[in-house]
Parts: structure tokens; C-alpha cells; sequence
């Protein structure tokens, strides 16, 4: 299949291998040595690292800075955008100096409300959202013009991706949505962490009858829990998050020293089964400051070695 | 229309506290129907300040008024021949008032005694609602006559966001989601159909982005 970017992650999806991305979360303070640490612990496991913006409104290091850091390492970087903090111009601006470093993916949010964060009492600014970001990249990269109209020399060559909750409110339309945000633009999806496969499953089941799984590549999200406390907590505490009872219960039922061992198994399980989903393109193992366990999930799943791609 | 609130009492008495002849102006419209700054709520606040200054053992004279608006410089000039008996006025009316009244008395000084807070509706009694942001370009016509400027906490005008709870937002779970609003509406006006068509980038510039805003009408100016 023929590809319109430089990235590898959309060349390793074209070649029609399942593709493994992961997350790494800036710091907290201007240390780079924390973000190369955690790069090195998956940078063989993984196609791609998402650097996550500001996540949860709290203030980090920029995605930017930290996306070059992996460029620089030779990793391949995933800059995620919120249209929270920054304005078109703005937008624009970042997405230039992300192509400069040859930073070839973009995935393209809204962000959390900055009441989560640690500035509460600040502005957003949402002059663009999130599926106009996605056009925006396009209009950039597609007709080389800013939005202004202007020609833009040496156009970035992002592949443009989005985030789909499956679970999210109202249900009724979570694939209208998803249809939205191809028709903006978005060539991957990466999905919001699955805990609920059966519902996942139905979810990708109206994918497919729309053939949409042919327009788009979705990684599926995956999050293994450290704790039963964790489980519960996302369950009840994270919008937009679907955590069965009976994920609850098995933590639960889990002796506290085992717990984590088994949310690693609930995890590969997950995958293994999801690898059998017609549509799935991939996986997004969001290891939320646990980035140690991204080797052994892929591993265990039979995702290791990863593809080489020119 | 323009919904204000009370402003705490310790706010408007450390705003006045070095004067002795205050005038408490109230505002007939807006502010008078969501009870902040009419007649009633002026003379409640002029009663709670003679009190304070007479526990103070301090003489204040707390005059009272109420115009019939204060955006008008009809009304405002009823003003003309006693704005020189006060050292201050503390307006009630809307922020519009109280600089149209600065504006027009420029040697007093001018205080206000609400704040603004938005352009919303009456949902009963003690409970106003947003309904509009003044973006002067109104999108209702597509989005099943629920604005999601003024109703969604991140302004998405191609929502929701992951966010959306239960109907709520998850922001505040009293708080209701627009977009399921949205959808709702449209489900009941059978267009669920044109949800999928993209809202295309807004134009803010007759938001308060462009700066502050005017309309003038040829046809009516004299």
C-alpha cells in the first residue's frame, strides 16, 4: 500500500503488520534524562511513543521538546495536540517546528478541562477542536498552505490520528463519530483503554458494517492496572472509562502482592483476544508510569520482535 | 438577557469606605428580573450599609435610585442635577451600566455593586442559566437550537469530547452535556443525519477576539 507521510508507524500498518505504539508522559520539571529513561525501557517493543500534552491539565514539559528528545534517540515520536492551550496560530507554529525535527505523527485532541489540572483558575482557548486540528493538519500537509491561505515551504508530512472512546456517552453515536473523524482527516484511531471487550467487540461489529475499519487504522488502547484500588478507581472516577464488575472482582480475588502480576495477565489476555477483532490494526499499551511492563505485555502477546520497515 | 449577582457586602463597603454621600443605583431591566439590581434588591443593600456605618459610629449618607436603564443616556441624564450631592455611586446595573454611567458622570466615582455574569434565561425561580456567549455569529440553525459555544465547557463545535457522561459533563456532574443535548434534538427533530456533517472553523472575529464590538445601523442613525 502506498503511503502518504514518511512515518513509520503508517508504513508498518501499510505493510499490514499489527502495529504497537505506547505512551510516555513529559515530567514534571525540565530533566530530560526522564523521558529518555522511559524511552529506553520500550524503544525495541514499540513502533511508536505517543508524548502525551500537558495530560490532565497538569503543567509538563512540552510534548515538543520531548518529542525530539525520542527523535534524537532515534525513536519514532507521536506528538499529541491539544486545542486546549493553543490557538490556530499557535497550532500551526508547533506543527512547523514538530516537521522540522522530522516529527511525522500527530494525534490531534481536545484535551482535558483545565479545571482537572493544577490551573484551575486559567483560560482554555479551543479556537480550533479536535476534528478541525485533524483538517488543519491536512490542509498543511495535503495543499502545503497555512490556513491563512499562504504557501507553506517544506509542508509538514504528518500522519494524522485521533482518539475514539468506545464507551464514552452517548453510545448511539460513538461510530458517527468515528466517521466524523476520518472524514477530518484521521488515518489512525487510537482508542480509549478497553476493559469492556464485549462491548469493544460490538462497537467494532458497527465499525465494520460501515467499513469503516477500511478507512482508518485503529490501535486499540489497553491499560494494565497495578491494583484492585486502581481498577476501582477508574471505574469510578475516570470519565468515559467502562471497567466491568468482573475485572473489579478478579483483582479483587487477587492476593495484593499478586495483583499487579495479574492486571499484566488481564492485559495480554485482552490483546490476544483482540487481535482476533477484524479491524484491528494494532495496539496503544498506555502503561501509565509503569512503561517497565511494555516489554513483557508485548512479549507475552506475541507482538515481539517488532516489524522492520525502510 | 443579562444575568448578574450580588457582589459579598464586605466588597462594596471596602469600595466605599472613604466616602460619606453614596447614591446606591438600581437598573429596572435585566437586573431587576434576576433580583441583583432593582429597586428591591437596592433598597436591601442601602438598609445593610446604614446599618454597618451606624454600628461604625461613622455618618453616611446612603441615598437610593433605581433608573429605568442605565444604557441609555436617556435615563442616565435624569441624573444630571444630583450626580454633585454624592462623593460615589455604587451602580447595581449590569457592567454595561456602570460605564455607561462613568462614561456620562466622569468627576463620580462609579462602583459596582453586582457582577456580570452571562446571557441566560430564567429556568424558575433563583436559577439562571447561560444560554449565549455573544459570538455575533450564531451557529443554532445546525446544532438543534442549543448552542454549544456558550453550553460546552471546551466550546467543541464537533462534540462531545470523551467526556460526556451519562448526559453529563465531566466537568461538574450537574452540569448538563450540550452535545447530548445536541443529539437529543436532533434525534427528536429527526436530523440525527446531519450530525455527521463537519462544523467547519469558526470565524471569532466577531467574538471577543476581534476586539470590542459595535453595530451600526445607517437606516437608523440620525
Amino acid at each position: 500500500m502506498k503511503t502518504k507521510t514518511p512515518s513509520k508507524l503508517e508504513k508498518i500498518l501499510a505493510a499490514g503488520h499489527l502495529a504497537v505504539t505506547s505512551e510516555c508522559g513529559p515530567p514534571r520539571g525540565s530533566d530530560p534524562e526522564v523521558i529518555i529513561k522511559k524511552a529506553g525501557l520500550i524503544r525495541d517493543h514499540v513502533d511508536a511513543v505517543n508524548i502525551t500534552d500537558n495530560q490532565t491539565s497538569m503543567t509538563r514539559m512540552c510534548s515538543l521538546a520531548a518529542c525530539i528528545r525520542l527523535k534524537l534517540l532515534g525513536l519514532e515520536p507521536i506528538l499529541q495536540m491539544v486545542t486546549r492551550d493553543r490557538n490556530r496560530i499557535a497550532l500551526q507554529s508547533d506543527i512547523l517546528g514538530a516537521a522540522s525535527f522530522d516529527i511525522n505523527n500527530i494525534l490531534c485532541l481536545s484535551g482535558d478541562h483545565q479545571s482537572f489540572g493544577d490551573c484551575p483558575l486559567g483560560q482554555n482557548v479551543h479556537d480550533l477542536d479536535s476534528m478541525q486540528l485533524l483538517q488543519t493538519v491536512h490542509h498543511m500537509r495535503d495543499k502545503g498552505k497555512f490556513l491563512g491561505g499562504d504557501d507553506i515551504a517544506r509542508p509538514p508530512r504528518m500522519f494524522a490520528g485521533a482518539a475514539a472512546n468506545p464507551f464514552a456517552d452517548p453510545f448511539e453515536i460513538r461510530v458517527a463519530r468515528l466517521a466524523k473523524k476520518i472524514a477530518a482527516g484521521a488515518e489512525f484511531i487510537q482508542t480509549q483503554c478497553i476493559y469492556n471487550l464485549d462491548k469493544f467487540e460490538k462497537w467494532m461489529g458497527q465499525v465494520r458494517d460501515r467499513g469503516l475499519h477500511e478507512k482508518v487504522s485503529i490501535l486499540a488502547g489497553i491499560t494494565p492496572m497495578k491494583s484492585v484500588g486502581m481498577a476501582r478507581y477508574m471505574k469510578k472516577r475516570v470519565p468515559g472509562m467502562d471497567v466491568p464488575d468482573e475485572v473489579v472482582k478478579r483483582l479483587a480475588d487477587t492476593p495484593k502482592e499478586k495483583q499487579a502480576a495479574e492486571g499484566i495477565n488481564i492485559c495480554v489476555e485482552a490483546i490476544l483476544r483482540l487481535k482476533e477483532v477484524k479491524g484491528v490494526k494494532g495496539f496503544h499499551v498506555m502503561a501509565i508510569e509503569w512503561e517497565e511492563k511494555v516489554p513483557e505485555i508485548v512479549e507475552r502477546s506475541g507482538l515481539y520482535p517488532r516489524p522492520v520497515v525502510d | 438577557m443579562i444575568i448578574a449577582d450580588k457582589k459579598p457586602i464586605e466588597e462594596i463597603i471596602e469600595s466605599i469606605k472613604d466616602y460619606s454621600r453614596i447614591l446606591i443605583l438600581g437598573c429596572n431591566e435585566c437586573v431587576t428580573v434576576c433580583e441583583a439590581g432593582g429597586k428591591k434588591e437596592v433598597g436591601i443593600l442601602a438598609s445593610a450599609l446604614r446599618m454597618y456605618f451606624l454600628n461604625k459610629g461613622k455618618e453616611v449618607k446612603i441615598d437610593e435610585n433605581t433608573l429605568e436603564r442605565q444604557c441609555d443616556h436617556e435615563y442616565l441624564d435624569e441624573l444630571v442635577d444630583q450626580v454633585d450631592n454624592y462623593d460615589a455611586i455604587v451602580s447595581l446595573a449590569c457592567g454595561v451600566g456602570v460605564q455607561f454611567a462613568a462614561e456620562k458622570y466622569r468627576a463620580t466615582p462609579i462602583l459596582p455593586g453586582v457582577d456580570t455574569c452571562f446571557l441566560g434565561a430564567t429556568e424558575k425561580r433563583g436559577l439562571w442559566t447561560e444560554r449565549c456567549q455573544a459570538c455575533g455569529q450564531c451557529i443554532l440553525a445546525s446544532t438543534g437550537g442549543i448552542c454549544p459555544v456558550s453550553r460546552c465547557a471546551k466550546r467543541i463545535l464537533n462534540g462531545p469530547c470523551g467526556g460526556s457522561s451519562k448526559g453529563k459533563c465531566e466537568i461538574n456532574k450537574d452540569m448538563d452535556c450540550a452535545w447530548q443535548l445536541i443529539i437529543d434534538r436532533l434525534k427528536a427533530l429527526d436530523k440525527l443525519d446531519t450530525y455527521e456533517e463537519l462544523s467547519p472553523l469558526k470565524d471569532w472575529s466577531t467574538d471577543r477576539a476581534g476586539g470590542p464590538r459595535k453595530i451600526m445601523r445607517e437606516d437608523l442613525l440620525l
